[in-house]
């Protein structure tokens, strides 16, 4: 253990209104000029990502808001349009909602195969998308969904597309005073829900306690012949979790023949920029992504 | 435990008789009646019938359950088990603070300040406000009373540095306080200033530097030519052998280093005395080389050393000699600091710090007659030993023994070669060299049958040696060896010859896109044949001259007292075993002493499967000797020699305790007359005896992700006498397993002669989510020549040898490719795809 | 409840120019006994087991979640304590391995079972190994082969290969029922 105790603060927070207040203290808002980052308090969810960095004498010194306690922030709802997630979902309960694996099940998929079980006895989602990791597992799945999240501080509530979310490495659109309070994924119609297919795939050499070295998501309504409502986003092949937009719209409304899939693995190749680091190389995750969009479709011709 | 008779009837069977007449005589009234009637039987077969007495064409089934007597062939529960599933098993930090009964003692808890580079001259320390460093004891070689140098082979490696940093991670000093997290934090405020110096970060290079004309001194890092060890078998005349040859096949293989990675990390507990003895606690195999270093750093002699093992959570070599490293960093701080010191590592400083498998390049050229007999094998095998020699000399020469498999050829040279680096030392890895030979020859093996137009097994069958023929050093295989039959038991359990058909038949298919939803997966099955040496290469186990004690105490409990340690592979439980069947005595009735430098006498290091064999060869003559004490001794202590009750025994032990004081016997380790060994010609028997195995593994290839997945793995093996089939099979298991590691997911990312993955989350071992089934099947040979307990040979690092070659060989079935390098990893497969421009797309 | 080790010495440390942060007085239950004792409140909850409580058979193998050597039961679930700060284990419910075996004289049957079926060699994975054990049987009482691989796919062991470990496991499910020596749980 090499964090150093002294230098780390830490309190529970029961409510949500308990925890946004202490978040607002020091960030430059109700109360006061902005603190330097280590005098503001950072929200600690499930600990599967921030405790690692602290065992490691690696977490910032500071102060931190233990979040688990509260209720506000968990439970998965049904409604007709939508599926919400409370931040603190954990993968266990999202590979546990029979509704997800029905409509979302490249989210069930990324949750059941994240870490292992103690990991997603703890880990949350909220935690897998603001740790912001361009590796996590739930993302690819997220962005395939078109999901929004609700964003959360004492100046108010606002939603953000997931797409517009992460904007940089480890950067995002989540000022410091806010709490991610529920992830929205929003519901296709019965019809078209019978027609969409859903494809994940995550590759990380072992089957189990595996970080990605490429994580491929991919779904689309069927329409006849052709493809609609095509997403794809991919993992650990760019700074962000990264939807391919431009992949998508080579697609879009297309009969995927050899050609066409061969187009849309060329722009998905100048799309993605994946790097070499000490877990695989530049080379194998371009090429295994695209090995993955030619798999997707071909899987889904076989639907 | 089910056994299943193969031909000839057992001749334990043959012993019913004696065995009921015995059961008669006797009251039924122990607690252990039947376990024990079970030992006397076995024991009066051991006996009487001498080694030729076991199991003669018997086939154990690795997974029948398990008989609860501790008859040697039972599988009786693990001695420590209760202890370990309960948690309370003592491994070094969890020893309480009050540990040495003086009540609570506050620790000083050391951490180890390391070279950020490879090579380079530390000029200066200093030491960052942020600490009260007034509290803080730091040491340094100035320190050090004795010699700064960790005794082994040669005092290369020093126990601090002083002036040379010779590797990444050497240690430079050591801070201690009794707040680990002070300590810890310490750690980063030390700044060292260190002149760098180019370091050799390749094996080859560093060869070819060491031996150019003009070396300077960036080019020669050790001794005179940067070679730790060099030798050459030769057999035969290999210069004129390939006149007579109809193919010549070529190819260069490599592995990488692999971590042994026990769960348990490194870590030692030292105090010292008023006197200035000093005590070592710790996780540690070889009791006696920590014995041995800590005399030398601390100048003291061997009585004022004490070292004891505590629970030691796996091995697997890497506690072999980097103990020696921690204990004395320990013992000196607990020296400077005037109280109790504790290193413990974390899994980082483990992972970088402390020795690994030597990677390996081996060259083979063989030339082959057309109908598959191989003439002649030329074999250039060097090793990575790292910066400094430790034990690479005699992993170098392991592995140049075993580099020209389990084949019968007449002209073999092999040349090995282990050379200096700045990485840091690569050390002591279950297989000990063996696996790193045996992947290039087994690999080279199905090159060569695809150049011949044979099949592997074919050219195996006709290639395999028997007893009678030579191995490469010229040793004559007396002993029976019958490979053929264990290779048969491999192919018919795996379905071998079916499988390998269809998949090239599949595989065809599927490259042709008529493969359906799994026309990018890719199949293969791979074979190995391999032998593993058991014991001490060469006259190694001469040199040790090991002894082992046994002696009872007054209530007529026996201790066998031996430096062997347990380290998950079963000792205790082993130990037992043959002294409960020797001297027909309950479990309970003996003892197995922990391994304590001041209470058992050296009975060499826990390394080179030598446990059972060697030791428990003498543990098993002990026992047998103390008996006959007995048997012998005058009226009133007499004991039967066809057998006697627990209270009996008790009985003469006390009488003979009355008249003569002690009941002791030390044996030590006789070699054979007939075991004859040339270590400088390195020639005649390199070993005893031999374990012979013959492996199968399965496996499926994504071309879509490059993934391998081993799908079905297979290992028969005849090892002579099996102890204890359970513990048996799983030390199988646990070394199939490593070897898959070793084949497909192990590696380290080496940046600048530093592991930059040391975390459990980037090197990447099996989880249970990625181990195949694992078929594990012993085959026991009639080998009236084996000396061990009962006929038993070496069984712990055989497994290592033959996982990784029998994937490969799959994996090249499964993609066409030559893939001669692991670990493979997916990247390294696309890779190979690439270079043989067959890319998938 | 004993306080010592470095959690008290982080009320001294204002020398060395940081701040002292409050520690905060930890209540929960362990093994069944309501427990109190004062601690960091980021203190690793595998740190107040193995250092406050004298609980060592909780193991620590990584300090990174990989391996679940130091996997207990929080409020039932399976979790590694080394990733869990102290103020999170605030009125919890842990089990360890030492609140696996009924008594003192028995084990339970997943314990037994590692005994016979060599699921334990070095034993350093073991406990969390049977609590990772025990959270599958209960959440899946009948867990094929493939299920009991996936759910100790987060306990690392690296002696057995596994294969002993999953005929344990298969073993204490046998073993289900009053019958055993272990007793039932
Ligand atoms: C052994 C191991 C295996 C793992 N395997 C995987 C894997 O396979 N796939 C994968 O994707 N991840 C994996 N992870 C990473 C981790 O488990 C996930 O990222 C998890 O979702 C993090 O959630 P948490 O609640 O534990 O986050 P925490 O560690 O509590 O927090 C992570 C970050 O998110 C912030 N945060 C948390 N909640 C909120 C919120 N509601 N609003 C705003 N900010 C918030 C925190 O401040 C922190 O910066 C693994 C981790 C470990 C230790
Ligand atoms: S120590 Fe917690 S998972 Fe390894
Ligand atoms: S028994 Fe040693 S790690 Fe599992």
């Amino acid at each position: 253990m090499r964090a150093y105790l002294p230098e780390y603060e830490a309190v529970s927070a029961r409510t949500l209104v308990e925890a946004l207040t202490l978040l607002a203290q020091g960030a430059g808002g109700l109360d006061g000029p902005a603190q330097p980052p280590g005098r503001r308090w950072q929200p600690i969810a499930g600990g599967t990502d921030l405790m690692v960095l602290f065992s490691a004498g690696k977490l910032p010194a500071g102060r931190y808001l233990d979040i688990w306690g509260i209720e506000e922030l968990r439970g998965i709802t049904v409604a007709p349009s939508h599926i919400d997630l409370g931040a603190l979902s954990t993968f266990t309960q999202v590979r546990q909602h029979p509704l997800l694996a029905c409509e979302f099940s490249s989210l069930t998929q990324a949750a059941i195969e994240s870490g292992a079980i103690a990991i997603q006895n703890r880990g949350t989602l909220g935690g897998n998308i603001a740790n912001a990791s361009p590796a996590a597992d739930s993302p690819p799945a997220l962005l395939c969904y078109d999901a929004e999240l609700e964003l959360v501080s004492l100046r108010g509530a606002r939603w953000v597309p997931y797409a517009e979310f992460h904007t940089g490495y480890k950067q995002m659109q989540r000022a410091s005073d806010e709490l991610i309070v529920r992830i929205r994924l929003p519901r296709l119609s019965a019809v078209e829900r019978e027609r969409q297919v859903h494809y994940y795939r995550k590759v990380g050499t072992r089957k189990a306690q595996a970080i990605s070295k490429v994580c491929f998501a991919g779904s689309f309504v069927r329409d006849g012949e052709r493809l609609s409502r095509v997403r794809i986003a991919l993992g650990s092949v760019a700074p962000i979790p990264l939807r391919c937009p431009r992949t998508e719209a080579v697609l879009e409304g297309a009969v995927p023949t050899s050609a066409v899939i061969a187009a849309a693995q060329e722009v998905l190749g100048s799309e993605i920029a994946p790097i070499d680091d000490i877990r695989s190389t530049q080379d194998y995750r371009r090429t295994v992504a695209q090995n993955l969009l030619f798999d997707f479709l071909a899987q889904a011709a076989l639907h | 435990m089910r056994i299943r008779p193969q031909g000839k009837q057992p001749r334990q069977a043959e012993k019913q008789p004696s065995h009921s007449r015995l059961a008669g005589a006797r009251p039924q009234e122990t607690d252990c009646a039947n376990a024990q009637l079970d030992a006397v039987a076995a024991t009066q077969a051991l006996t009487q019938g001498g080694d030729s007495a076991y199991d003669s064409g018997v086939k154990i089934d690795a997974e029948a359950s398990a008989l609860r007597a501790y008859a040697i062939g039972g599988s009786p529960p693990r001695r420590e088990g209760p202890e370990k599933v309960r948690g309370q098993a003592l491994y070094v930090d969890d020893l309480p603070a009050d540990f040495y009964g003086t009540g609570e003692v506050e620790l000083v808890h050391g951490v180890t300040v390391r070279s950020p580079v490879a090579r380079g001259r530390l000029r200066a320390i200093g030491f960052l406000p942020g600490v009260p460093w007034d509290e803080i004891v730091v040491v340094t070689a100035a320190d050090i009373p004795g010699q700064n140098h960790i005794a082994l082979l040669e005092n290369d490696q020093p126990c601090l540095v002083s002036g040379l940093i010779n590797h990444a991670e050497e240690p430079l000093l050591i801070l201690g306080h009794p707040d680990r997290v002070i300590a810890e934090r310490a750690r980063t405020l030390v700044r060292l200033e260190i002149d760098p110096l180019p370091p050799q970060l390749d094996l080859d290079d560093s060869l070819r530097r060491g031996t150019k004309p003009d070396a300077g001194p960036n080019d020669v890092i050790w001794g005179k030519d940067n070679v730790f060890k060099t030798f050459t078998i030769e057999k035969g005349d290999v210069a004129a052998a390939w006149a007579g040859v109809d193919v010549i096949v070529e190819g260069d293989y490599e592995t990488g280093a692999q971590e042994q990675l026990y769960i348990e990390p490194q870590g030692m507990l030292a105090r010292v005395r008023p006197d200035g003895s000093v005590e070592v606690f710790g996780s540690l195999q070889c009791p006696y080389y920590v014995h041995a270093a800590l005399m030398a750093v601390f100048n003291l002699p061997a009585d004022k050393v004490r070292i004891v093992q505590t629970e030691t959570g796996g091995g697997f070599g890497g506690k072999e000699e980097y103990p020696s490293m921690i204990a004395a960093h320990t013992a000196l701080l607990a020296r400077k600091a005037g109280r109790p010191a504790k290193i413990v590592y974390d899994r980082l400083e483990d992972m970088v710090a402390t020795t690994k498998r030597h990677p390996s390049r081996t060259h083979i050229k063989t030339g082959w007659r057309h109908d598959g007999t191989l003439v002649v094998q030329d074999i250039d095998f060097r090793l990575d030993g790292g910066a400094y020699m430790t034990l690479s000399p005699v992993v170098l020469s392991r592995g140049g023994l075993h580099a020209a498999g389990p084949y019968a050829c007449d002209h073999v040279r092999v040349r090995a070669r282990a050379a200096a680096t700045n990485m840091p030392p690569h050390g002591a890895f279950r297989g000990f060299g063996a696996p790193q030979s045996v992947f290039a020859i087994e690999r080279h093996m199905d090159e060569a049958a695809a150049k011949l137009g044979m099949s592997e097994i074919a050219l195996r069958k006709k290639n395999l040696v028997r007893d009678g023929q030579t191995l490469s050093t010229g040793q004559v295989l007396r002993e029976r060896v019958d490979m053929r039959a264990l290779l048969d038991r491999a192919l018919a359990l795996s379905g071998y010859e079916a499988k390998r058909a269809r998949y090239d038949e599949e595989n065809r298919r599927a490259a042709q896109g008529q493969g359906g939803m799994h026309a990018q997966r890719r199949r293969g099955i791979g074979v190995a044949t391999f032998m593993h040496g058991a014991g001490f290469t060469g006259s190694g186990e001469r040199y040790l001259a090991s002894k082992v004690t046994v002696d009872c105490d007054a209530t007529g409990q026996v201790h066998v007292r031996a430096s062997s340690t347990e380290i998950g592979q079963g000792t205790n439980t082993i130990f037992t075993q043959i002294a409960a069947e020797i001297l027909g005595l309950p479990p309970d009735a003996i003892t197995v002493v922990r391994p304590d430098t001041s209470q058992v006498p050296n009975s060499g290091p826990t390394v080179a499967s030598r446990t059972v064999m060697v030791v428990g060869g003498l543990v098993a003559r002990a026992c047998q000797q103390l008996k006959t004490r007995l048997v012998e001794a005058g009226q009133g202590m007499r004991l039967a020699a066809a057998g006697y009750r627990p209270q009996q025994f008790r009985a003469a032990v006390q009488a003979y305790l009355a008249q003569h004081g002690t009941l002791s016997v030390t044996t030590e380790y006789e070699p054979p007359p007939d075991v004859q060994w040339d270590d400088k010609a390195y020639r005649g028997d390199a070993y005893a005896t031999y374990a012979w195995a013959a492996y199968v593994a399965e496996v499926e290839v994504d071309l879509v992700t490059y993934e391998t997945r081993v799908l079905d793995f297979v290992a028969v093996q005849e090892v002579g006498k099996v102890v204890h089939p359970i513990l048996a099979a799983g030390q199988i298991e646990g070394g199939v397993a490593q070897g898959v590691g070793f084949a497909l997911y192990e590696k380290v990312a080496w940046r600048e002669g530093r592991m930059a993955n040391g975390q459990m989350t980037n090197y990447i071992m099996p989880t249970s989510a990625d181990v195949p089934p694992i078929r594990v099947e012993f085959i026991e040979v009639e080998n009236p020549r084996l000396r061990g307990p009962g006929g038993a040979k070496g069984i712990g690092e055989l497994p290592l040898d033959g996982t990784a070659p029998a994937i490969l060989n799959a994996v090249a079935q499964a993609t066409g490719l030559r893939l001669n390098q692991i670990p493979l990893l997916p990247e390294d497969l696309l890779a190979a795809y690439a270079r043989a421009g067959l890319e998938n797309g | 409840m004993s306080t010592h080790g470095h959690d008290s010495h982080h009320a001294t440390t204002t020398s060395s120019g940081t701040f002292t942060r409050p520690l905060i007085e930890l209540r929960l239950r362990v093994n069944g006994i309501d427990t109190v004792c004062v601690v960091h409140p980021m203190a690793r909850l595998l740190d107040v087991l193995r250092e406050s409580l004298h609980l060592s058979g909780t193991k620590e193998g990584c300090g990174e979640g990989e391996c679940g050597a130091c996997a207990v039961l929080l409020n039932g679930e399976l979790v590694c304590s080394c990733l869990v700060p102290a103020l999170q284990a605030m009125g919890t419910e842990v089990t360890t391995i030492e609140g696996v075996a009924p008594s003192l004289a028995t084990l339970d049957r997943v314990q037994q079972a590692f005994v016979d079926c060599g699921g334990a060699q070095c034993g350093i994975c073991t406990p969390g190994m049977i609590l990772a054990a025990k959270a599958l049987l209960t959440r899946c009482p009948q867990p094929t082969e493939a299920e009991i691989r996936e759910g100790l796919a987060g306990n690392l062991c690296r002696c057995t290969g596994y294969t002993k470990i999953f005929s344990s496991v298969l073993r204490a499910c046998q073993a289900d029922g009053a019958t055993t020596e272990g007793g039932e749980r």
